[in-house]
C-alpha cells in the first residue's frame, strides 16, 4: 500500500510542472505584458509602465521571470491580482468556499436522485420507466446548462416568484462569515430568516448544476446494477430465499458503487467547468463567477493563478480517488 | 463507414455489411430519431438561405420583440417571434443551425485528425516520444476542459474562429488517448506483423494497416465530439468569447437576450432548445453507433 502511494504521488510532480508551465506560458501569450494590457487604449506614462512593470517583474527575461514564478509557487506566494492589489491566495481562499457549497449541494442533490433512479431502471430493466429515465437521462447530458440555468429563474423566479434572481443571501441580513458556507453561517448564527434566504438562493443553482451529474450517475447506475444483477451471488442471495429489496440493496448496489464512485470523483473537473457558467448566471460569488470577471478586467495574473489552482484541485481530487479506488481494491495496487 | 464494416465482416453467406450495420443501429429507435434530426438539421443548414423567410440580420423596425405567432400579438409574419431590434427569431435559428454544424464539423475533423496523428504517432514510436504525448495529454486534461477554453480564447481574443480553436485544443486528448489504446491492441495482431515483415513504411503501417481497424470507437468518438464541440462554442459565445453578434450563433445569441429575457420568454427560449436538441441528437446518434458498431459494448 505505501508503495502504491509512493508511486502514484511521485506521479504527480511532472504534471504539476507542467501544469506550472502551461499557465505561466497561456499568460505570456498575450500580446504585451499584463501591464499594459490592462492600461490598454488609454495609454500610461512611459515611467510609470516601467516602473509597474519593474514592481510586477514583467521587465526580467522569461526564463527568469518562470524559475522566479516556480520559486514563488513553492513559498506559497500566488502572485498579487493587478487590478485589486490583494494577493490571489487570499481572494482564492474568501470566495472557494462558495463554490465548493454549491458543488457539494449540487453532487448531493444529482446522487440523492440519480441512485435511486438508477436503480429502479435496472431492477425494471426494459419498462416504461426504464425507457423514460434513459431519454430523460440523455437530455440532462446534453443539457446547455448556462440555458438550463436561465429557464429555470425564468420559471421559479421571474413567473413563480418562489425563489431569489442571484446572489447567496439576500441584502436584508449580515451573517458574520465563520466557515465560509453561508448555509452554516447562518445556522450558527440562530438566524431562521437568513437560513430560509439562503437556503433559498443556493437550491436553483444546486439543482442546474447537479443536472448534468444526475444523468451520468442515473445512467452509471444503472449499466452498473444491470452488470452486478447478472453475477451468480445475487442468484444465490435470490435461491436462499431473501427479499429482492434486501439483494438489490445490500448485495448488488454495494459492488455496484465502487464503479459509480469513480465516475463521481472524476466529474469533479467537469463540475467546475459547469460551475463557471451556473456562477455566471446566478451572480454566486464563487471562483468561477470571479475567474469570468477576471478576464473581464484584464486581470491577468489572477485568471493565470486561478486556473492553476483550479487544475491543482483538480489533481488532489483525482489523486484522492485514485487513492481510495487502490484501498478499497487491492486487485489495482500491483 | 462503410470502409470499416467492410474489413470487419468478410463471410459471402451473409447479409450485406451495410445493411448488417443498419439493422443492429435501426433497432436503437433513439439513435434513429438523432440521425433524423440531423439529417433535417443539415438540409436547414444548407438550404437555410431560401428556408428562411428573411435574412438574419434584417431589421424590422415596427416588430420589437414580437411575441410567437400563437401568442396573444403575435404576428403570423413572425412564426417564433423577434428579438430586441427586429429581427426574425426563426431566420435567425435556421441560419444558426449552419453556423452550429460547421463548428461541430470542423472542430471534430479537425481534432480528429491531429489527435488521431498524436495518437498513432505515440503507439508506434513508443518511449520518450509517447510518454511526452501523452503527458501533455494528461496536463490538458487536469484542467475543466470550458476552463482551459475560455483562457485560451481569453488570449488570443473573442471571435468564432478563436472559440472553435479552444476547443479543438481541450478536445483533443481524448481523441488522442483513444487513438493510442486502439492502435496499441491492434499493433500486437499478426496481420500487422505480416505487414511489416512485407516491407510496408511506418507511415503506410499506421495510416493503412492499423488505422482502418481502430475507425470504430474513433466514429462513435466523432459523433459525441460534435455534440461537445457545439455545445462548448455555445458557451463561449453565450459567455461573450465566441461569435460576437449580431452572427446569428445559439450560445451568442443567448447571450443577447440576457438583458431582456425576462420581459421575452421566447428570445430565450428557442436558441437554447436548438442548442439541446442539436447535442441530444448527436449524443443519440453517438450511442446508437457505439451499439451497432463496438460489439465489445454490446450487452
Amino acid at each position: 500500500m505505501i508503495r502504491f502511494l509512493f508511486r502514484r504521488v511521485s506521479l504527480i510532480v511532472p504534471t504539476f510542472i507542467g501544469v506550472t508551465f502551461l499557465s505561466f506560458m497561456l499568460i505570456h501569450l498575450v500580446p504585451g505584458d499584463p501591464i499594459e494590457v490592462r492600461v490598454g487604449e488609454r495609454g500610461i506614462a512611459p515611467a510609470r509602465l516601467a516602473q509597474l512593470r519593474h514592481e510586477f517583474g514583467y521587465d526580467q527575461p522569461l526564463w527568469k521571470q518562470f524559475v522566479d514564478y516556480e520559486v514563488q509557487l513553492a513559498h506559497g506566494d500566488l502572485g498579487r491580482s493587478v487590478v485589486t492589489r490583494e494577493s490571489v491566495w487570499r481572494e482564492f481562499t474568501t470566495l472557494f468556499p462558495a463554490t465548493l457549497e454549491l458543488a457539494v449541494c449540487a453532487l448531493l442533490f444529482a446522487t440523492l436522485v440519480g441512485l435511486p433512479l438508477g436503480v429502479i431502471a435496472a431492477v425494471r430493466r426494459g419498462s416504461a420507466f426504464d425507457y423514460g429515465l434513459m431519454g430523460v437521462s440523455v437530455t440532462g447530458a446534453s443539457m446547455p446548462i448556462f440555458w438550463w440555468g436561465l429557464m429555470v429563474i425564468l420559471v421559479f423566479s421571474v413567473f413563480l416568484g418562489w425563489t431569489p434572481v442571484s446572489g447567496r443571501i439576500s441584502d436584508a441580513f449580515f451573517i458574520e462569515p465563520w466557515s465560509g458556507f453561508m448555509t452554516v453561517d447562518c445556522w450558527f448564527a440562530d438566524d431562521a430568516g437568513a437560513c430560509r434566504s439562503a437556503w433559498s438562493h443556493l437550491i436553483l443553482p444546486a439543482i442546474v448544476l447537479g443536472t448534468v451529474p444526475l444523468a451520468t450517475i442515473a445512467r452509471m447506475t444503472r449499466s452498473s446494477m444491470l452488470e452486478v444483477l447478472n453475477e451468480d451471488y445475487i442468484r444465490t442471495a435470490r435461491a436462499k430465499g431473501l427479499a429482492v429489496r434486501r439483494v438489490v440493496i445490500v448485495h448488488a448496489l454495494r459492488n455496484a458503487l465502487i464503479p459509480i464512485v469513480t465516475v463521481l470523483g472524476l466529474s469533479v473537473s467537469a463540475l467546475l467547468g459547469g460551475a463557471i457558467l451556473t456562477e455566471t448566471i446566478f451572480s454566486w460569488p464563487g471562483i468561477g463567477h470571479w475567474l469570468i470577471e477576471s478576464i473581464q478586467r484584464r486581470d491577468y495574473p489572477v485568471l493565470q493563478s486561478g486556473t492553476l489552482l483550479v487544475a491543482i484541485l483538480v489533481i488532489m481530487v483525482n489523486l484522492g480517488v485514485d487513492l481510495t479506488y487502490g484501498f478499497l481494491n487491492p486487485r489495482i495496487r500491483r | 463507414m462503410s470502409a470499416v464494416v467492410t474489413s470487419a465482416v468478410v463471410t459471402s453467406a451473409m447479409p450485406g455489411p451495410l445493411r448488417l450495420f443498419w439493422r443492429s443501429f435501426s433497432e436503437n429507435r433513439g439513435a434513429v430519431v438523432g440521425l433524423i434530426v440531423m439529417l433535417v438539421l443539415i438540409v436547414l443548414a444548407v438550404f437555410a438561405d431560401i428556408i428562411a423567410p428573411y435574412s438574419p440580420i434584417e431589421q424590422f423596425r415596427t416588430h420589437f420583440l414580437a411575441p410567437p405567432m400563437w401568442v396573444a400579438g403575435g404576428d403570423a409574419a413572425f412564426p417564433l417571434g423577434t428579438d430586441d431590434v427586429g429581427r426574425d427569431m426563426l431566420s435567425r435559428l435556421i441560419h444558426g443551425a449552419r453556423l452550429s454544424l460547421i463548428i461541430g464539423g470542423s472542430v471534430a475533423a479537425f481534432s480528429l485528425v491531429v489527435g488521431t496523428t498524436l495518437g498513432l504517432t505515440a503507439a508506434f514510436a513508443g518511449g520518450l516520444v509517447d510518454i511526452t504525448i501523452m503527458r501533455v495529454m494528461d496536463i490538458l486534461l487536469v484542467f475543466p476542459s470550458l476552463l482551459l477554453a475560455i483562457v485560451i480564447v481569453a488570449i488570443l481574443g473573442p471571435g468564432l474562429f478563436n472559440a472553435m480553436l479552444a476547443v479543438v485544443v481541450v478536445t483533443l486528448p481524448s481523441y488522442t488517448r483513444l487513438s493510442r489504446a486502439s492502435a496499441l491492441s491492434e499493433l500486437s495482431r499478426d496481420y500487422v506483423t505480416a505487414t511489416r515483415c512485407a516491407g510496408a513504411s511506418p507511415l503506410r503501417l499506421m495510416f493503412l494497416t492499423v488505422l482502418p481497424n481502430c475507425l470504430a470507437p474513433l466514429i462513435v468518438a466523432v459523433s459525441l465530439g460534435f455534440a461537445t464541440a457545439i455545445l462548448d462554442a455555445a458557451a463561449l459565445g453565450f459567455l461573450g468569447l465566441g461569435a460576437q453578434p449580431p452572427t446569428p450563433e445559439w450560445g451568442t445569441m443567448l447571450a443577447g437576450a440576457l438583458q431582456y429575457y425576462q420581459r421575452a420568454w421566447w428570445v430565450l427560449a428557442f436558441p437554447g432548445l436548438s442548442i439541446l436538441l442539436t447535442v441530444l441528437a448527436f449524443n443519440l446518434l453517438g450511442d446508437g453507433l457505439r451499439d451497432a458498431l463496438d460489439p465489445k459494448l454490446k450487452r
